[in-house]
């Protein structure tokens, strides 16, 4: 329809737009990255650009600014937080999924509740409720508010895939002489590894990079993450963007290489929050 | 809710399960009878002892009982207190919300946040609408990496954006070297520290992370679109502006809805961002609800006005969404169920 000139002409402009975004998508991760390898003496605020690879602001990062620490604790909060839900999603959504029993409906939309809340609506009492029970500045206080802040998308997402799998598969199981729970474990479970996996990313990633949660629950260093020790490292170092911009290199990549790897699971676990029944 | 289970019920459930379909099950079955039961079947459950899904659901119940159920029942309890965190709270019906409407620095926030939402929700639709739909005349060669790439803001800790944005913006940043680099540098400013342009700058890094995942959502719904509609209406000789108009956007609805509630619960939700960019600041210029509710709770200690400030949040996202997903099932047919 289009004659060859125009097609290739407009194939260009195309490829220049999508050229065009995906700079500006990078603009800030590459300057972030250039600060990181670039000299700690630069009095510059914005990015620079190093003269080498300097590894040093790492090491300094880790060191004086402790990120050794806060990366533990993430990855201590992160790996239970994970867990948790990952367990709890499974039982709650595989009942949701192939059971019916009276109540299921609005228990169900109690979850799906959750998806849209935000956490603002709940910070507040969630503070005095877990100081009252001297929970605060310990890591119950960042992992229970956020595993059940998970649920909601676990249960909702891992329904999904029980509404999906295969009656005939249960029902076999069933004749077999397996109880519903062997069902779940021995046979659903390990069908539903891509589901499962989709939502483990996601909530890791969630836990990964939570604030507000980290910011009230912990005052002490000890139990600080690694975004609440960014947070505060550039609250007190704001001129040293070499090591501000390291420590952020610190907390993205892990996110990141897991994004690059499952980049499939990560897009389309997000995409999902929005899709009602 | 059915009828309780029957032994029957349960007998032509497992006759059916068993039967084949499209994962290849059992053979052995007589198939009129799977013809029979099938249709049936669907509507019904398997045959499980039904209290056992209580049990099932009991865990993760009690956990989102205790930590996300009770707190938001508490927030509202606590919106209709005046309490400062420390001493006794005394009732104060609805003042707290009253002031909302009422007090222009409670008020800002929200217009703040309604203005924040065309940076947020808005402008990225826009873009990825228009860019997917420059995809959608042609295959195009590395979309994978496009893809990734475009995706990639929404993977970052928030507290990330803000720092290399931070860098950005700052006075001397690269938006500022930028401009003076092409003789522009009567408008450098700081962008983050000026009463009229924070809250753009603020916005424009919103528009940054929405951008990439509203590009992504349009370009799986373009992929899905028949090429024959395209075909068709060129062969009327419809040029790309009306071809996005007859074909694309229609097509996209639904996407539509799910782009714009994503980005409006997260343009809404943007506590991380204010944080580390401006505190609010200058002034109250970038102060939004989000942010408000930290503030009042753990800076000012009005623990009933942050309260308050959050269920008025709570009940502005809702009733975005769900307009939302109202104005797009209005007017499409039979899709919604």
């Amino acid at each position: 329809m289009t004659g060859p000139m125009t097609g290739r002409l407009e194939r260009s402009a195309t490829y220049g737009i999508l050229a065009l975004f995906a700079a500006i998508s990078l603009t800030p991760v590459i300057g972030v990255l250039a600060t990181a390898f670039g000299r700690q003496s630069s009095l510059d605020t914005g990015f620079s650009l190093p003269d080498g690879l300097n590894w040093s602001n790492f090491a300094d990062a880790w060191t004086r600014g402790h990120f050794g620490t806060y990366l533990t604790n993430s990855v201590l909060v992160a790996a239970v937080v994970v867990t948790a839900t990952a367990v709890l999603a499974v039982l709650a959504a595989y009942a949701f999924g192939v059971m019916r029993f009276p109540g299921s409906n609005l228990l169900f939309y109690l979850f799906v509740l959750g998806l849209t809340l935000p956490q603002e609506a709940l910070v507040v009492p969630l503070y005095f409720d877990l100081r009252y029970w001297q929970l605060t500045d310990t890591y119950w206080a960042l992992i229970l508010p956020q595993t059940a802040q998970s649920l909601a998308f676990g249960v909702f997402w891992m329904r999904t895939y029980f509404r999906g799998s295969s009656r005939s598969v249960i029902e076999a199981a069933r004749i077999d002489g397996a109880s519903s729970w062997t069902t779940l474990w021995r046979v659903l479970v390990p069908m539903g590894r891509p589901a499962l996996s989709t939502m483990v990313v996601i909530v890791f990633m969630w836990t990964w990079n939570e604030f507000l949660m980290a910011l009230v629950m912990v005052s002490d260093e000890a139990h600080r993450t690694v975004p609440l020790g960014l947070a505060f490292f550039q609250g007190q170092h704001s001129s040293d963007t070499a090591l501000l911009a390291a420590a952020s290199v610190l907390i993205a990549l892990p996110v990141v290489v897991v994004y690059v790897a499952l980049q499939r699971r990560f897009i389309e676990g997000m995409l999902s929050g929005a899709v009602k029944e | 809710m059915s009828a309780p289970p029957t032994a029957t019920d349960a007998a032509t459930g497992a006759a059916a399960g068993a039967g084949p379909d499209r994962d290849g099950g059992r053979a052995g079955l007589p198939v009129r009878l799977l013809r029979h039961t099938a249709g049936r079947y669907r509507r019904r459950a398997p045959g499980q002892p039904r209290a056992v899904g209580y049990l099932y659901v009991l865990p993760a119940l009690a956990l989102y009982a205790v930590f996300l159920l009770v707190p938001l029942g508490q927030t509202v309890w606590l919106s209709l207190l005046h309490w400062d965190g420390l001493t006794a709270a005394t009732w104060a019906g609805t003042d707290n919300y009253r002031a909302l409407l009422t007090d222009p620095s409670l008020r800002a926030p929200f217009l703040h946040a309604l203005s924040l939402l065309v940076f947020y929700a808005a402008l990225p639709v826009a873009l990825g609408l228009m860019l997917a739909a420059a995809l959608s005349r042609f295959r195009v060669r590395g979309m994978t990496f496009f893809r990734t790439v475009l995706f990639l803001p929404q993977v970052l800790a928030m507290v990330v954006v803000g720092v290399a944005w931070r860098s950005i913006l700052a006075p001397d940043g690269l938006l500022n070297d930028t401009l003076r680099a092409v003789g522009l540098g009567s408008l450098t400013r700081s962008w983050l520290g000026d009463y009229t342009w924070a809250l753009p700058a603020v916005g424009t890094i919103g528009t940054w992370v929405e951008t990439g995942l509203c590009v992504v959502l349009f370009l799986a719904g373009v992929q899905r679109i028949p090429r024959e509609l395209y075909e068709a209406v060129r062969i009327d000789g419809a040029g790309p502006l009306r071809e996005f108009f007859a074909v694309t956007l229609p097509a996209l609805r639904a996407e539509t809805a799910v782009a714009l509630t994503l980005t409006i619960v997260a343009g809404l939700r943007n506590f991380d961002l204010i944080y580390i960019t401006t505190s609010g600041g200058p002034g109250n210029a970038t102060s939004v609800p989000a942010y408000e509710v930290y503030h009042r709770a753990f800076e000012t200690n009005e623990v009933g006005s942050a309260a308050a400030m959050g269920v008025g949040l709570t009940v502005l996202i809702f009733a975005l969404t769900v307009s939302v997903a109202r104005l797009v099932e209005g007017r499409s047919e039979g899709r919604s169920r």
